[in-house]
């Protein structure tokens, strides 16, 4: 089993409370994006998740395994970090050989096939590679690994168009081979949320959001048009956004239109369109944003 | 194949009319192979959960069915009932625009018809 169960979990920093009562299940072989403001902790989740910081309360599963207790349970978890953690003085070629030290499944051949393809010389050390191949040594030992499950920590971080592009055909080969629980937690959304079945929005301490991509966008629409139409119209409805141009205005709305409403929005002039996840994503979680 | 991600329109649904249009343009001849799963999820980069779901549209409507160990194919007589059913759908999508349309523009149904001879006549 490979999914990852947050039990309760409250995480404190000195006085200074990051996480508060957090409950949530990351689901096996599902491809995740865990979004949420700087700051808000989600590298603290993802740390706790690998137990490297602990829960100040609350417990953590992965399958049936408490992570702050079991070996096996963490040897699943590739977690690529932010932060690049080798020495600064090793060899790409010393950094895969030491991770198949640690992960038995590692892939070497793939691992030196991808450097190919992302033109990444594996005879060079760390410290001599710039910010975006940094990521991409990081990014390659993660998919080379074959854990069961990858977490990804800001994972194009430096990278061009193209290296981002191949990232995500890459990514997406290795998990329709082998199917397998994959975190992204990125402030990138837009180029990722086709990827992505699920999406967990992290904000003020809890979970704001867990749910499909399908789910959160089907929940939500935008009517735009004449001022005064838009605004009869939004009379009775919950409005998570409001844009005003002159005359025009645009309206995102909570829930789905029914047909009723529907021909309403046709028979009044005003444009029905659908909500990006990356403007939904603001909406929820701008100064005062509101439930949906 | 083409996908608008800005769409109204849900990705699934996309390309599962992406492969019908294909099929009627005779790109996808029937008992031929169309592109797997795989092949979409990769160069759209989208969910292959989002693809299959797409696919499964397909396959409920007899379009396209899976011969095991090879790929998705095209059914027989999957042309001719995906243009049947487009005929019949043709009032709903494009007549009822086009009035719609004439209409805030004040253009009458005479005119209209003069407008269809007209760009007939100049194919």
């Amino acid at each position: 089993m490979n999914s990852i169960q947050v039990n309760n979990v409250t995480k404190y920093y000195n006085n200074n409370c990051v996480l508060n009562n957090v409950s949530l299940k990351f689901e096996s072989n599902k491809i995740y994006g865990l979004l949420g403001r700087n700051g808000v902790g989600k590298t603290t989740l993802l740390n706790m998740i690998t137990n490297r910081v602990f829960p100040t309360t609350g417990q953590i599963l992965i399958g049936d395994e408490d992570v702050s207790l079991s070996q096996s349970a963490l040897e699943k978890v590739y977690y690529m970090t932010e932060k690049t953690l080798y020495l600064d003085g090793m060899t790409i070629n010393k950094v895969f050989s030491w991770t198949k030290e640690f992960y038995k499944d590692f892939d070497y051949d793939y691992a030196m096939k991808l450097s190919h393809q992302f033109g990444l010389d594996t005879t060079k050390k760390i410290k001599s590679l710039s910010t975006g191949f940094k990521t991409i040594a990081k990014l390659i030992t993660t998919l080379a690994s074959n854990a069961e499950i990858m977490i990804f920590d800001e994972p194009i971080l430096g990278l061009d168009a193209n290296h981002r592009d191949m990232f995500y055909k890459r990514l997406l080969e290795s998990y329709i081979e082998n199917p397998k629980t994959i975190i992204l937690s990125t402030h990138i959304i837009e180029e990722i949320s086709d990827l992505l079945e699920m999406v967990v929005i992290i904000n003020d301490e809890t979970i704001l959001m867990n749910d499909s991509v399908e789910n959160l966008l089907n929940n939500a629409y935008r009517v735009s048009g004449l001022s005064a139409d838009v605004e009869r119209f939004i009379e009775d409805k919950q409005v998570i956004n409001i844009e005003t141009m002159a005359a025009y205005k645009a309206a995102t709305i909570k829930g789905m239109a029914s047909e009723q409403e529907m021909n309403r929005i046709l028979a009044s002039n005003l444009e029905i369109s659908k909500v990006e996840l990356q403007k939904l994503f603001i909406y929820l979680t701008q100064e005062g944003g509101k439930q949906i | 194949m083409k996908i608008d991600f800005s769409s109204q329109v849900p990705i699934y649904h996309q390309i599962a009319q992406s492969i019908e249009n294909d099929i009627i343009k005779g790109i996808y001849e029937e008992e031929t192979q169309v592109p797997s799963t795989t092949e979409i999820s990769l160069n759209y980069k989208i969910n292959p959960a989002t693809v299959a779901k797409g696919y499964n549209l397909l396959v409920d409507d007899s379009i396209i069915y899976k011969k095991r160990g090879v790929g998705m194919f095209v059914a027989l007589g999957a042309k001719k009932k995906l243009t049947n059913k487009r005929k019949k759908d043709f009032s709903k999508t494009y007549v009822k625009k086009l009035l719609e349309e004439a209409d805030k523009l004040e253009i009458t149904v005479e005119e209209i018809i003069e407008m269809i001879k007209g760009a007939d006549g100049n194919e």
